[in-house]
């Protein structure tokens, strides 16, 4: 990892998302279920089995079902519900919510995201009636996965992580990498190294695809 | 949907294993532009219309279009400057001399936003430190002596060694 490039950071679990964040962008790719309110005239090539004919003006009906990204989802929304109302994704709600609060280790949060709780924050924005047991949800789920992943990310030193971090959200990849730095970073110290110039690992990877490149 | 090309750039971003810098998609970008020009004349189309033949019920579409146009601008914006973040790590570590494949990378902007930096950095650094001014890019790591074995300074070395051409054989 380079050492001086500081990447704007995701804001997904706070109030808003950070604009620049690469993170955060991907995360509100995600789609999530919504109704239209009303019909959308002159868009209706982008879901033409929904779509109105000419006399419609190529509308989306009003009622239809749609996924729709969550940033588009977002800008469409407003309080008093005239253009969209939003549904839950499944993850989030009650029947899962039960599954999570049972045992919160056993599921495979990249499978159901890969932002579970980043967009489980920004959904918080459609004002659901759930919107408290949600939140509640997303902390204690988090609670009771935390200590496995701290604990491994101490324990994996020079060794084949992806069986560790397979199941993992987003976030909590980040948190184990974050992990894994400190402990080799320890390692390092603890043999005497922190002190020894190597060259920069930006610089190595270069270094390993000038070779590559060569070869072919 | 809208705005499926400007995700494209931002993949191709977050896909590049940390700090490497990909080559400027100058088509990719291109393709963005184009669609947000597309997207704002539609617009401007129907907000006339609405208003002249009180087709009021273009506004969800004005506003779905409008979306798809900020999303484009947060996409292309949040590209750049990430990709500026990248070339200025490569200040730190490698140099202000940078390989040819890399400034390949580079559109003639960022190079020109490069030499920018290497200058101000330059300025910056001749202010410490009295007479002879501080480089501030050495020393990134404590140092536990003055000296590396073959009696080279340390201070002539650390350069080289974060370039590659030398290795710090600790005794």
């Amino acid at each position: 990892m380079s050492e001086a490039y500081f990447r704007v950071e995701s804001g997904a679990l706070g109030p808003e998302e950070n604009f620049l964040s690469l993170d955060d962008i991907l995360m509100s790719h995600e789609k999530l279920p919504v109704r239209t309110e009303i019909p959308i005239p002159r868009l209706g090539a982008f879901f033409q089995e929904r779509s109105g004919g000419a006399e419609t003006d190529h509308a989306i009906p009003q009622g239809s079902k749609l996924e729709l990204p969550l940033w588009l989802a977002k800008g469409l929304f407003d309080n008093k519900r005239r253009m969209l109302s939003v549904e839950l994704p499944k993850i989030y709600q009650e029947g899962w919510r039960t599954v999570f609060s049972a045992d919160a280790n056993v599921v495979d949060l990249h499978k159901m995201g890969p932002h579970f709780y980043g967009f489980g924050s920004q959904l918080l924005h459609f004002d659901s009636p759930e919107n408290t047991d949600i939140s509640q949800s997303l902390l204690q789920t988090f609670i009771g996965r935390f200590r496995r992943i701290m604990d491994s990310s101490q324990n994996a030193y020079n060794e084949d992580t992806s069986a560790l971090v397979a199941r993992l959200d987003e976030m909590e990849r980040g948190l184990f990498q974050t992990g894994q730095k400190g402990l080799n970073d320890f390692q390092c110290w603890e043999r005497g190294q922190a002190s020894q110039i190597t060259a920069s690992s930006l610089v190595q990877n270069y270094k390993k695809r000038k070779f590559t490149d060569m070869e072919n | 949907m809208f705005c499926e090309k400007a995700m494209e750039l931002i993949r191709e971003l977050h896909r590049a294993p940390e700090g490497q810098l990909p080559a400027f998609n100058e088509d990719g970008l291109r393709q963005v532009l184009e669609e947000m020009k597309a997207l704002y004349e539609q617009n401007q189309s129907d907000v006339n219309e609405a208003k002249s033949a009180g087709r009021g019920d273009l506004i969800p579409t004005i506003k779905f279009r409008h979306c798809s146009l900020l999303r484009n601008r947060r996409c292309t914006v949040a590209y750049l400057y990430d990709r500026l973040l990248r070339i200025r790590a490569l200040r730190w570590e490698y140099g202000s001399v940078l390989p040819n494949a890399l400034r390949f990378h580079m559109s003639a902007e960022e190079v020109e936003w490069f030499n920018h930096y290497k200058k101000s950095l330059a300025t910056y650094m001749r202010s410490l430190g009295g007479d002879e001014g501080l480089d501030i890019t050495q020393d990134m790591k404590p140092p536990k002596s003055l000296y590396i074995e073959h009696f080279l300074p340390r201070w002539k070395c650390e350069q080289l060694i974060r370039q590659g051409v030398l290795e710090h054989v600790l005794p």
